[in-house]
């Protein structure tokens, strides 16, 4: 049997040069230390954006994207095909695990500074990553066409036309119209099953290419401990080592996905009436209350802007800061630890937990 | 100063003045505000009134002259009318609200026929005899604060006018004499229509609506249908061709208030129906005649549609709660629903086969939707059966890859110091 496998391996080997690829496995090592236990969200995440793809594929098999039809074809996913409801369920549960561990990966990562030279570009793809799985849930959440999502989608898209001079052409590309129609719809099935996931593919293929390359990083601390002698340099082989832990962790997702899909099937609600009144209580996604919740508290003008044009620019400028971070704290480069953007983080997570729960609360 | 400054001081004073109607100096308010008493009263009142606010004055119904400043400006030389009596107020306001040409000035849509209306009423006919306690146009709509019928502080605003009605008929002392009951407002209050008023329908039925208002008369017995018909235009069409029209009409008893009462007509219930001992049915039906079997089989059909109509909707509910999508047999039970409401009605044919038809076609809808939350709780069952066996799948592999790592890493170790990659 064994060998087999080697000639088969072989013959593989002189084709594509996998060889090269095994040997790399064999010498990949992953740090331990007290932060080691971070370094498995990134790959809890790649295994939910995985689920997503596969249970995806699944429901376009019976998904129609027209107003008339999206309803209904839901409804039949969720009634009539044969597990229809756990494969709908494990989407839409996996996809809200999947952007909050999106969030968990990136503030680890924030924390422990692993974005530091060399690791600018992993951040950076990172980041358009999760702006990608962002847009991702934003065009998912229309798909099943009922009253929430349909005014919700109103709500979201009207903020893209407070953009300053290309504001209305970019909310009549979005809606394919001046309202939220149809022709919406169909527009955000072509965004969620073609563009984002072309985008997400080329995003995720470098990421990846890039943890490879430059492997995980070793938090300040820990080095510094290390060059004190306080502590000393381990690691573990990343295969098979570190990848059965994380099959461990991916189990246990699969496990957390089944109970919930079983438990708590993800509700279908009424069907959107275009030409009815906005249910009271309308709110976006959890993921995006934060937002939500800010727009709230803002003056109706400030100076000579109107609150939507402030927020926008302000949630812009935090974004744009957010996402060029590693070039501006190049200090944590040569091992030094600014407060400055340690309190940052703090504050970007303290005001996003507390902005959502303030959401919640109203 | 200038003659520049004192135009200016001109043009301010004149933005100054408070914008508004500019109304003509009126003798009668001027004269009336300064004295005391009853004298005042009109005085005080008449700017809430909403024919002041039109443009009228105290003259357009008293006459006189208003620009002159002394008593002559009431005498008869300058047609002054003073307050008309009780008996002459009818005519006092028909003047103006019985001539269309002369209230198309005010407000069109008014209807002119009050003053010829009222004098069909008890209260016009009792008038004319003499009675000056019966109401007249002041009494019910009050008298230099009159307000538009629209105007929620009207006294003739539908939510007012059962307790305009019951502040004489409801007072056993003033009504001595009548020999008419004092308890109507009483027994309105408990109906509902009164709840329907009260909870902000204004087109829910007050005293005016089944009595008249300007032609108030009670209803005869023979015309109550046609009274409650105008709204429950069904049930009366249904009563109408039942053999109870005929029955009703040759014992004399009024149609619907013969079961349904008059002023405290309640919120109809399943158990006014049948032979149990709140149904009506059995205050002329007795055991032994065929309306006593068939009040029963209507009581007993549309309680068994009821039944089933519970039991589906409880099953269906338990089934959402478990997060089953159960929203078609929701659709369908709600045709059950209708069914049920539609037998209620159609027991004003008294006819237990067309009751039955419909509660028949209700069960068997009730039955399936039934059947519907039944297999969706079975499909509960199953998936956490499911989930059960996949999560003892999942729990075994996880031990398994833990004790793969174990036994791997106690033959060689993973902590390799100085092997890890520099970062």
């Amino acid at each position: 049997m064994a060998g087999i496998y080697r000639r088969i391996m072989s013959w593989v080997d002189e084709r594509f040069g996998t060889g090269s690829v095994e040997e790399f496995l064999r010498h990949k090592t992953v740090p331990i230390h007290r932060h080691t236990i971070w370094y498995y969200l990134g790959g809890m995440t790649l295994f939910l954006f995985i689920i997503q793809v596969l249970t995806g594929i699944l429901l376009l098999l019976y998904y129609r994207p027209t107003a008339s039809d999206a309803f209904e074809s839901v409804q039949f996913i969720m009634t009539q095909v044969q597990f229809g409801w756990l494969i709908r369920s494990i989407h839409s549960w996996s996809a809200n695990l999947m952007i909050f561990l999106v969030f968990a990966h990136m503030f680890s990562v924030y924390f422990l500074k692993a974005y530091r030279k060399p690791r600018e570009l992993t951040w950076v793809t990172g980041m358009l990553l999760m702006f990608v799985v962002l847009a991702f849930g934003f065009s998912g959440y229309l798909l099943p066409w009922n009253t929430l999502s349909f005014f919700a989608t109103k709500v979201g898209t009207d903020m893209a036309g407070f953009v300053p001079f290309i504001g209305k052409w970019i909310l009549i590309f979005l809606r394919g119209g001046k309202e939220v129609t149809g022709a919406t719809l169909t527009r955000f099935f072509g965004f969620h099953v073609a563009v984002l996931p072309g985008l997400a593919t080329l995003l995720l293929a470098m990421h990846l290419l890039l943890v490879q390359r430059l492997g995980m990083s070793t938090p300040p601390s820990v080095e510094r401990a290390i060059e004190q002698g306080k502590e000393q340099r381990r690691s573990m082989p990343f295969f098979p080592n570190f990848l059965l832990r994380d099959i461990i962790g991916w189990y246990a997702a699969l496990g957390v996905l089944g109970a919930l899909a079983a438990i708590f099937p993800w509700e279908l609600g009424i069907k959107a009436n275009p030409f009815g009144s906005a249910p009271a209580g309308i709110r976006p996604e959890w993921y995006f209350l934060f937002m939500f919740q800010t727009f709230k508290y803002l003056p109706a003008k400030v100076l000579f802007l109107d609150s939507e044009l402030l927020g926008l620019a302000v949630f812009s400028l935090a974004g744009a800061v957010w996402v060029i971070v590693p070039f501006l704290d190049y200090k944590a480069g040569f091992g030094k630890v600014t407060r400055f953007f340690t309190g940052l983080g703090i504050f970007a997570l303290g005001y996003i937990v507390l902005m959502s729960a303030l959401a919640l609360r109203t | 100063m200038t003659r520049n400054t004192l135009l200016m001081i001109g043009v301010l004073m004149w933005a100054l003045v408070p914008a508004g109607k500019a109304r003509a100096a009126d003798s009668c308010l001027t004269c009336h505000s300064a004295l005391e008493g009853d004298f005042a009263k009109p005085a005080k009142l008449i700017e809430g009134d909403v024919h002041y606010q039109a443009g009228l004055v105290c003259a357009d119904c008293h006459g006189g002259d208003p620009k002159d400043n002394s008593m002559s400006a009431m005498s008869p030389a300058k047609g002054f009318r003073g307050a008309p009596r009780k008996a002459q107020i009818p005519e006092f306001c028909g003047r103006c609200h019985s001539n269309p040409t002369y209230m198309r000035h005010y407000n069109p849509g008014l209807r002119t026929d009050q003053l010829s209306e009222y004098l069909t009423s008890v209260h016009g006919k009792r008038l004319k005899q003499g009675d000056t306690k019966v109401a007249a146009c002041v009494d019910c709509h009050s008298v230099h604060n009159i307000q538009a019928v629209t105007d929620p502080r009207a006294p003739v605003y539908p939510a007012n006018v059962a307790n305009t009605c019951a502040k004489c008929h409801a007072n056993a002392e003033y009504m001595k004499g009548y020999k008419i009951p004092t308890n109507q407002f009483a027994l309105y209050e408990k109906s509902v229509h009164a709840a329907a008023l009260a909870g902000g329908d204004t087109s829910a039925p007050t005293c005016t609506t089944c009595h008249g208002n300007h032609g108030a008369t009670p209803p005869g017995v023979s015309s109550v249908a046609n009274v409650c018909g105008t709204c429950h235009a069904f049930n009366e069409q249904l009563f109408d061709n039942s053999p109870h029209k005929a029955a009703f009409a040759a014992m004399g008893l009024p149609g619907c208030v013969q079961c349904h009462s008059n002023h405290e007509i309640l919120k109809p219930t399943d158990a006014l129906v049948g032979v149990g001992p709140k149904a009506i049915c059995i205050t002329c039906h007795s055991k032994g005649d065929p309306g006593y079997a068939g009040a029963a089989k209507i009581a007993g059909d549309i309680a068994k549609l009821q039944t089933f109509y519970l039991h589906a909707n409880q099953i269906l509910g338990t089934a959402e709660r478990s997060g089953m999508e159960v929203s078609a047999a929701r659709v369908e039970l709600s045709s059950a629903h209708s069914d049920l409401l539609k037998a209620r009605v159609t027991v004003h044919t008294f006819d237990p086969a067309q009751v039955q038809k419909i509660t028949g076609e209700g069960v068997q809808i009730a039955q399936k939707s039934y059947q519907e939350g039944v297999a969706a709780l079975h499909e509960r069952d199953v998936r956490r059966k499911g989930l059960g066996l996949s999560l003892t799948f999942i729990v075994l592999v996880i031990l398994g890859l833990i004790f793969k790592i174990r036994q791997m890493e106690a033959k060689k170790p993973p902590a390799s110091p100085g092997s890890a990659e520099r970062s």
